[in-house]
This record gives C-alpha cells, structure tokens and sequence, in this order.
C-alpha cells in the first residue's frame, strides 16, 4: 500500500449545529496536516439526504467513514480526540515513514 | 412535546391482535408510545411486528420497523411462519424497515460529543415516505449496547420518544427485563420514553410454560387489570385469551332441546335448556361417553349438527363404543350431521387446546358441544391455568346460545367430587351425577340430577342400565342411602316404611 494514496472521507452531520461545524473544523484541521493535497471530504446532511444514512446504516451523528484505502474505518462523535481520529484513520503508524 | 387538550380523552387505535383490543379496552393510545418488556423469548418481537401485521391486514395502515437486534433479512424469515408476508408488503409501500442492527465491520471509534441524529432522521424519513401511521421499535435495550455513552442514549432515546409523538405516529417500542418478577425494564427505559406499559411474561410453573400479558399503565384511559393468558400460534402470532374481560351478558333461553334419552328429558323437566351448560360427572366407565353420545344422537334426530372433543378415547374406540350403544357416529360425519376432534390432552398447552376448540366450533357452527371429558385437561396445565381453561371454554360455547355437555371423571371409582367440578360447578346450568351402586355383591349404576338452573326436576336417583340400545333409565333405588357420598347403606323396608310414617299427618 502506498502511503501517498488518496484518502476518501465521508463525513455524516445533522443540520448545521455547533456540533456539527466542531467536527468538520476538526477534520479539516487533522486533513490540512497529515493529509495535505491527498484527500477528498464530503460533508452530508443526513436531514437533507436520509437515504445516504439509510444506505450507509448510520446511527449516530457525527460519522466519519473512510471509505479510501481500505480499510473501511467508522469514527462517531464530534472528532475532538485527535489521536483517536489518527489511530482511526490509520495515520497513527504510517506517519514517521511518510515525511 | 405537545400538551394535549385535556378536554378530549385519550383516542385509542384496534390493534387488530385478537384479545388484545378487548383487554385494553380498545387497543393502544392512539399517538403514543407503549413500552412491550420482556424476558429473553417472552415474544416482544411477535408482538411489535404483529401489531404492525394487524394494521396492514386489516386497516391498510402502513408500519415502520426500527430493528437494532434481528437483521431485517432475518425478520422477514422468521415471521413468514406466521404467514405474514413482510417482502411483499414492502415492495406494496406498507411496511418499511430501518436496519440499525449491529453490521459486521461497522465498530466504530468513539471520539468526542455525538447524538443519535441520523437515526431520527432515518426513523421520520421512513414514516414520512410510506405514510406510516403505526411504528414499532425492537429493542431499546441493543440501542445501549451499540454506545458506551448510556447517557447520551437515554437523553436521546427521550428525543425519540418526543420526535415520535411529534409525528403523529402510534408506537410501541420494545425492551428486556432480566427477571420475571422484578425492575420493568434494563436500563429504567420506562421511566422516559413511555406513557404506557405493557408486560409480556413466560414464567417456568410446574413444569409448564405459561405466557401471559399485563397491562401495567396506560396514562390517562382504562384498561383491564392483571395478567391475561396467550399462546402464540405458527398461523396466527399472537392470541389473548381474555378470561376475566369477558362479560356476562349472554342471553337465557327458555327453549329447550332433548337431551337424547326421553327419561333424561323427564328428569330435567322436559330436557336441557337451548343455551345452557351441562356436566356429566362420574367415575371411570359408568356411562359419560355413553351420555355424551346419547346427546349426540338426540341433536342428529332434530337435524342439528354436534361437535365433539374427544380427549380420553381414540377415533376409532369412539366410533367402535358408540356404534355398541346403536349410534353410527361414522354416517353422522358423513352426513355433515357430525365432527368428532380427537387428541391428547398432552398435545398442546391449555391456551392452544381452546383456540383450537374456538376454532373449531367457529368453522363447523354446530348446534351443540359435547367435550368428553373437560377433565382430562387437568393433567395439562397447572390448577389456576385449568380454572382460566374452563371459564373461558364456558364462556365461549355460552355466547353461540348453544347447549355444551361437559363430562368429567371423579378421581375415585365410588364418587366424591373432582377439581372439575369444583372449578366448573358453579358455572354450569346442570350438573348430572353417575355413580356406581354397589348393592348386594353386584355393581349397578346410578342416575341423578344435582342441579338444573331456572327449572324443575326430578331428585330422585335413579337406576340404569347400558345395552346395545344404549342407556336405559330405571326406577329410583329406595331403600338405600349414601350412594352420592360412595357409602351406600341399606335400609330395611320396615325401617324405610317407618321413616316414611314418621312425616304422615
């Protein structure tokens, strides 16, 4: 697996809350660092397009699923633990050979 | 959350599930939610999908099912048992599934603040979609498990709650209780997500599974207390057996119908009457199968059609004896005149015993019962589940206003009384003893009318004799005495006749 592949980035919010602009601030900032230039993120309402959430069986809001590179990973919550999110999003071990 | 008007009473939506409707008085809180809890195998799922099945099948109301535990695949498969065709009623935008049961694959990573959003916005958009008017939810208690934040589940199980009343949705949501006895629910979900609760049991009593239902709350309307037996059948789901709810409203005739033996009829003061209940008490082979099947030829030779229940002699014994006592049982079948039941009590529970009589009666409509013998259902059930058996069983045949005879076997060869009896007694127009008399080294066979409500009748007992003609009923005994007790005692006619004297004027 290349390190320099792209990442695809689902990220699920309801409506426009605090919490919702929370997890995609945080997402962004963790992409800007670790991902620059190799990642694509698309931010879906689930109140504006249910039936994605229906597809994707998703509960809880905020979801972020990475669906680039496999492994599918699912994060809940308002992404505010930044190693959680890298641990999730298998950054954690690949970073030191990366840079 | 809305504050109803408090001028108008709680509205509550026909389950359609049978029994149901009749104890709660209607059927559910129309608008509301109602917690269905439960032990493991206590058939909450049945419930919650059944109550969306009814509304489809009967009133064309479509139904959203929220699943966190069973695959909806898997769901769809095991209620075709029932014969409810879940696929198809997708497909026709009646039922409509929200898959929120655990995928393989989808662990997630918990990671700061999270609600259940998307799962609300799931639930209104399938309600929304296919116009659903009834929801059920299985189960709350596998919503806890999927999170390690219980109280963002239960702040957000609240939500739901409220979202749901919002949508005008009729709901029942269901959880587990971890003992028969004991807290509601796990996790206290009663305590916020519902107005109304609902009990599902399926305690282990003598050996014996029994299930049964109660109703613990419903907010602001009325219901019938306590538990209520069910049984829950391959075709049909859920059945409520509502025995304490049924009412005592059936009509009394004054017509009378033969009981098939014209010296029985003079016993009774012209024969039984058209809607009353008839036990035929007595020991092992005195002659009960032998009134049952007098009965039955006294109804053919009207043109009225029997159903009988046989529960202690095979078919084939059955037609054999009555055919020795000069009734063809196999040309009444054949003639449509007849339907004769036959099977062990052990088969079935006691629940399933009845619905399956229900059931027979309401697809024969005969003109008259016979159940030979009642007691024979003693063996299966415990002693409160056999009193609920036989009030319920009288009470059905007592609204077709159509005669029922009843046989029961006392426990010893001489008489005294049965628990039969003891349970069945006081809801039976006519009770007729058979008794053997032992009287000088020989046994012979006694006759009597205990009890005929609303009527004359003879006190005397009376001897009888069994032949290939079948009963024959002969003089009173009258020098004896204690035959009923299983004691008889000789009197001398001398004593008799001074007995007699001491009451002349």
């Amino acid at each position: 697996m290349s390190d320099c592949e792209k990442f695809l980035l689902k990220l699920y919010i309801t409506g426009h809350t605090s919490r919702s602009e929370r997890a995609i601030k945080n997402l962004r900032r963790i992409c800007e660092q670790d991902l620059s230039g190799r990642y694509e993120m698309r931010v879906i309402d689930v109140l504006e397009q249910p039936q994605l959430a229906e597809d994707e069986k998703i509960l809880a809001t905020p979801t972020l699923i990475k669906e680039l590179p496999p492994p599918l990973r699912r994060i809940i919550g308002d992404l505010s633990d930044t190693e959680k999110i890298l641990l999730g999003l298998d950054l954690l071990p690949f970073e030191l050979d990366c840079h | 959350m809305t504050i109803e008007n408090s001028k108008i009473p709680v509205e509550k939506l026909s389950t359609g599930i049978e029994g149901f409707d009749l104890i709660s008085q209607g059927g559910l809180p129309k608008g509301r939610t109602t917690l269905i809890t439960g032990t493991a195998g206590s058939a909450k799922t049945v419930f919650a999908a059944q109550f969306l099945a009814e509304g489809i099948r009967k009133a064309e109301e479509p139904g959203v099912f929220v699943t966190f535990e069973e695959h909806p695949a898997e769901i769809c498969k095991n209620l075709l048992s029932m014969n409810w065709h879940i696929a198809e009623w997708e497909e026709r935008g009646l039922w409509r599934f929200v898959d929120a049961s655990p995928q393989p694959g989808y662990e997630a990573i918990e990671s700061g603040e999270f609600d259940l959003g998307a799962l609300l916005a799931r639930i209104e958009y399938a309600v929304r979609t296919v116009n659903a008017r009834r929801i059920a939810i299985d189960s709350l208690g596998a919503v806890f498990t999927l999170f390690n934040n219980a109280l963002v589940v239960r702040s957000e199980l609240r939500r739901l709650s409220a979202a749901l009343k919002g949508m005008g949705v009729t709901a029942v949501m269901t959880a587990e209780r971890t003992q028969e006895f004991g807290e509601i629910a796990r996790y206290g979900v009663e305590e916020f997500v519902a107005d109304n609760v609902i009990i599902l049991r399926n305690v282990l009593e003598a050996e014996k599974r029994r299930r049964t239902i109660e109703i613990l709350k419903f907010r602001g309307t009325t219901h019938q207390k306590g538990e209520y037996p069910f049984t829950v059948l391959p075709d049909q789901g859920i059945i409520i057996i509502p025995i304490s709810a049924i009412e005592l409203k059936q009509r009394s005739s004054a017509m009378r119908v033969p009981s098939g033996s014209p010296e029985m009829d003079r016993m009774c003061g012209g024969g039984f009457f058209r809607d009353s209940l008839i036990l035929v008490s007595g020991a092992t082979g005195c002659g009960k199968t032998l009134m049952t099947a007098e009965f039955i030829g006294g109804g053919a030779k009207k043109g009225e059609r029997s159903l009988l229940f046989a529960y202690e002699e095979s078919r084939e014994q059955l037609l054999r004896n009555a055919h020795g006592w000069g009734i063809d049982f196999e040309a009444l079948e054949r003639d449509n005149q007849l339907r004769v039941v036959c099977a062990y009590p052990e088969s079935a529970g006691l629940e399933d015993h009845l619905i399956e009589i229900k059931r027979q009666i309401d697809s024969f409509k005969p003109d008259r019962v016979a159940v030979d013998s009642v007691s024979a259902m003693e063996r299966v059930g415990t002693n409160r589940g056999f009193r609920e058996f036989m009030i319920s069983l009288a009470s059905f045949v007592k609204h077709r206003e159509i005669p029922g005879l009843f046989t029961a076997t006392t426990a010893t060869l001489m008489g005294g009384p049965s628990v039969t009896e003891s349970h069945f007694s006081s809801i039976t127009d006519t009770i007729i003893l058979l008794r053997y008399v032992e009287m000088l080294g020989e046994m012979r066979r006694g006759v009597t009318v205990l009890k005929m409500r609303g009527s004359m009748h003879e006190k005397d007992i009376r001897e009888f004799t069994i032949d290939n003609k079948g009963m024959h009923i002969g003089k009173p005994f009258r020098n004896i005495v204690g035959i009923l007790t299983g004691k008889p005692e000789y009197l001398n006619v001398e004593n008799a006749d001074r007995l007699s004297d001491m009451f002349k004027d």
